[in-house]
């Protein structure tokens, strides 16, 4: 139940899912579903163990990397109605989509990869197997120079094809670089692959003793498995939280003069037209209210947690929710004049004044393929003008040096790392979304938080439970199942939603600003605001209140609460204690921002900050030096998520925040925080090692290649055996335990 | 050495069924789902193979 803030809101009508349906042979339709809050193993059974225990569904398959699920049902026995609702009821809130437009580009180039890698391993096995015989001839000095030389033959035969197809990615980017005039890690490696055949044809023609086919496809096979690794870890970090809100591209339902309605795209309104907003929808521009009275929950632009109401004139504000009737209502301003664009323009100018970030491994590799280039033609120059060499021979020399130094703790050893990391982090509740927020976050050196929905849930909860008797809670609750009003909400996740009938919503009546009436057990019965139900005394008490009042009965009291997260304390406790400066940044009122900072023991913080203060102090602390890690959830927190060198954002938080978030974390603990900061540092340590061990390697190999001494077995050893150590030496992050023992929030 | 003849066409042949294997696994969807089908594995799924509906446990 911890998550169904999330469901509430999704669309679990099917209507919007009836257009993805297709429609197979023999009545069966299909539909692709990205899924909510999986997790793991019992996830998996438990989506596809409900779905199959429905009538007439065929299959369920869900995708646990992807989260993606596929269902297959017979028509007219099922709908994608029931299906999604099924979904929500089980705790796993789910979105169609069309797997035509996802599936694009991404999932192709990772199949392609995986297919040059399976033949660059076939090759390399296999010219591997010939060349071992070769290296055995030459060793026992009875293999005829015949033999030897059909060995070779077959060798090109097999990697010349071999190699010109699967080192299509590398020579790609390569040729793409040398055409911009710049320089970037294929360079070389497309270089070392490309000479060193030329060198073995050439050799191989005048019946050398050495070729260096094995080494450059096994170079290949090295380089791709990485390439692999580094694309699946870049997919994984945007599939579930990117992919989900590409899909919620927002509409409105115009109402034209003649009353007739029609559906555009939120950016099409313009000021003056009228809209009209359903009851449970994200209201599309800012406005004013011409029919109906509703209540509107301004949670995630102001961050104020208690739903206003809005009558014919009332302002409101794009992003906001119209939570409990139909209204319409006339655009004052749209596209760029809204309270939205003006954030966005925001979120748009910190990216901008955001220095780029460069990756560690880019870093390494603008550094390091400059000086592979110098290494080897100063060994051709070396061998050929001063040593007096054959052109061939030289050039044999540079080949080694080419190879050996290929940039295999670069190319394989920092995917190695992130795919684990990334992996880590699912596993503990977090979403990487960005392939360097890795890095960034391990250099972080101070933590902003945001008060509402951050520190605290965001959302009310009862705290008065034990003073109310389980037969009122239910009877509340049932009553409560009417509305989307937060409180309502609150309550029925209190009363827990599995065990109630709710009551016939033709014989309920939601009125705006006030609550829910409808019969009840045969008495008329009232959930709402404390004057409405009849209760004497005041009604602007400093807690969240709802009164349940029936006829004949005592009217029964629930308090609600913004609570803090439940390991808040203790987590804001521990990253004091591991020296990093904690601020607390809200843009609640000061007395509130204030307590809360007292009660976990943050020392800076500062209430009532707009998104421009918070941007402003963001800005402040870079200007200090400081590596700012904001942890925010609101809209008006997105300008300063964007701004901070690193950012992490709640999964229930503004669509637009979680954009500009590098990290989102699902559940409600504020642990998996902790344990991204452990993992992010681990990671960073691992790529260091990986680099200070690849460095001692060039350091002595490079001078034995330098000198020619290097032969085509020494570098299939000397390769093979640094590759294996920094990949076994990044897969130790696996058994990294973060310091703290939590795993996952529940 | 004329052994040479068949065994390194044979070599080649034997490989090449794995590649042809490989690419046909990779086609049919198995390296779609890699951190699934680990997980797969822990599911206690004693669901009879006819299609009956599995018990809910």
């Amino acid at each position: 139940m911890a998550e169904i803030g999330i469901a509430d809101d999704c669309d679990v009508s099917g209507e919007a899912a009836a257009g993805r349906v297709a429609h197979e042979a023999d009545g069966v339709a299909a539909l692709h579903l990205l899924v909510e809050n999986v997790h793991c193993a019992n996830c998996i059974a438990k989506v596809e163990r409900t779905l199959k225990a429905l009538d007439g569904v065929v299959e369920a398959r869900l995708n646990f990397s992807t989260r993606r699920l596929r269902v297959r049902w017979r028509e007219g026995v099922s709908d994608a109605g029931t299906i999604l609702r099924t979904l929500a009821a089980a705790g796993y809130p789910a979105t169609p989509y069309d797997p035509a437009v996802l599936d694009a580009g991404s999932r192709a180039e990772e199949a392609e990869l995986l297919r040059a890698m399976g033949v660059a391993g076939f090759a390399a096995a296999n010219v591997m197997l010939l060349s071992v015989s070769v290296w055995a001839g030459l060793w026992s000095d009875d293999m005829g120079p015949a033999t030897r030389d059909l060995l070779h033959w077959i060798s090109a035969l097999i990697v010349l094809p071999a190699v010109a197809w699967a080192g299509r990615p590398f020579f790609r980017s390569a040729a793409a670089a040398l055409a911009a005039g710049r320089m970037n890690m294929d360079v070389p490696i497309s270089l070392a692959i490309l000479l060193s055949l030329a060198v073995s044809v050439l050799g191989t023609m005048q019946g050398a003793a050495h070729a260096w086919f094995d080494a450059a496809a096994t170079l290949l096979f090295f380089l791709l498995v990485g390439r692999y690794l580094d694309r699946r870890a870049r997919s994984r970090a945007c599939s579930a939280a990117e992919r989900l809100l590409l899909l919620r591209t927002a509409t409105a339902t115009v109402v034209d003069a003649d009353g007739r309605r029609r559906t555009v795209p939120a950016e099409a309104l313009r000021e003056g037209l009228r809209v009209a907003v359903a009851s449970g929808e994200r209201i599309p521009a800012d406005g004013e209210i011409v029919s109906g009275v509703t209540d509107i929950d301004t949670a995630l632009v102001t961050g104020e947690s208690e739903p206003t109401t809005a009558s014919p004139g009332v302002r409101v504000f794009a992003g906001t929710v119209n939570l409990s009737a139909p209204v319409e209502m006339i655009v004052r301003g749209a596209g760029e004049a809204t309270l939205l664009a003006e954030i966005v323009r925001l979120v748009e100018a910190a990216e901008q004044g955001k220095a780029r970030y460069v990756r560690i491994a880019d870093r390494a590799a603008r550094l390091y393929a400059p000086l592979v280039h110098i290494l080897a033609a100063a060994t051709f120059i070396g061998w050929f003008a001063f040593a007096g060499a054959g052109w061939q021979e030289a050039l044999l020399c540079a080949v080694a040096v080419l190879i050996i130094t290929c940039p295999c703790a670069l190319g394989l050893a920092v995917p190695a790392v992130q795919v684990v990391a990334s992996g880590r982090l699912f596993a503990h509740g977090t979403l990487m979304k960005s392939a360097d927020g890795l890095e960034r976050l391990a250099a972080a050196d101070t933590i902003v938080f945001d008060k509402t929905g951050t520190l605290t849930l965001g959302r009310p909860r009862l705290t008065n439970r034990a003073a109310i008797a389980d037969v009122d809670l239910a009877a509340a609750a049932r009553l409560a199942l009417v509305s989307r009003h937060p409180l309502s909400r609150a309550l029925v996740r209190a009363a827990g939603v599995d065990s109630l009938a709710p009551v016939a919503a033709a014989d309920a009546r939601e009125v705006p600003g006030c609550g829910v009436a409808a019969p009840l057990d045969g008495v008329d019965a009232r959930l709402g605001r404390r004057d409405w139900c009849g209760v004497a005394g005041d009604a602007d008490g400093a807690e969240s209140e709802l009164w349940l009042a029936r006829d004949g009965m005592p009217p029964v009291r629930f308090v609600f609460t913004d609570t803090l997260r439940p390991d808040a304390a203790e987590i804001v406790g521990a990253l004091i204690a591991r020296g990093y400066a904690v601020e607390l940044l809200s843009g609640d009122r000061s007395g509130i921002a204030g307590s809360v900072a007292a009660e976990l023991g943050i020392a800076t913080w500062r209430g009532a900050a707009t998104p421009v203060d918070k941007a402003a102090r963001l800005a402040e602390l870079a200007a200090d030096g400081r590596k700012v890690l904001m942890v925010g959830d609101g809209l008006n927190d997105a300008p300063a998520l964007a701004a901070a060198s690193v950012s992490i954002s709640p999964a229930a938080a503004a669509d637009i925040s979680q954009t500009a978030a590098d990290f989102v974390f699902q559940g409600d603990r504020l642990a998996p925080i902790l344990s991204a900061i452990d993992i992010a540092r681990a990671a960073r340590r691992l790529v260091f090692q990986n680099f200070a061990l690849a460095i001692a390697y060039n350091l002595v190999a490079v001078p034995f290649a330098m000198a020619g001494l290097v032969t085509p077995l020494i570098a299939a050893l000397a390769m093979s055996s640094s590759s294996l150590l920094v990949t076994g030496n990044a897969l130790r992050l696996r058994l990294h335990r973060p310091g703290h023992g939590e795993r996952r929030g529940a | 050495m004329n052994a040479l003849i068949f065994l390194i066409p044979g070599a080649l042949l034997l490989g090449g069924f794995g590649l042809a294997a490989f690419l046909w696994s990779v086609r049919s969807g198995q390296f779609d789902d890699l951190d699934g089908e680990a997980r797969r594995i822990l599911v206690n799924d004693d669901a009879p193979l006819d299609g009956e509906k599995p018990a809910e446990c």
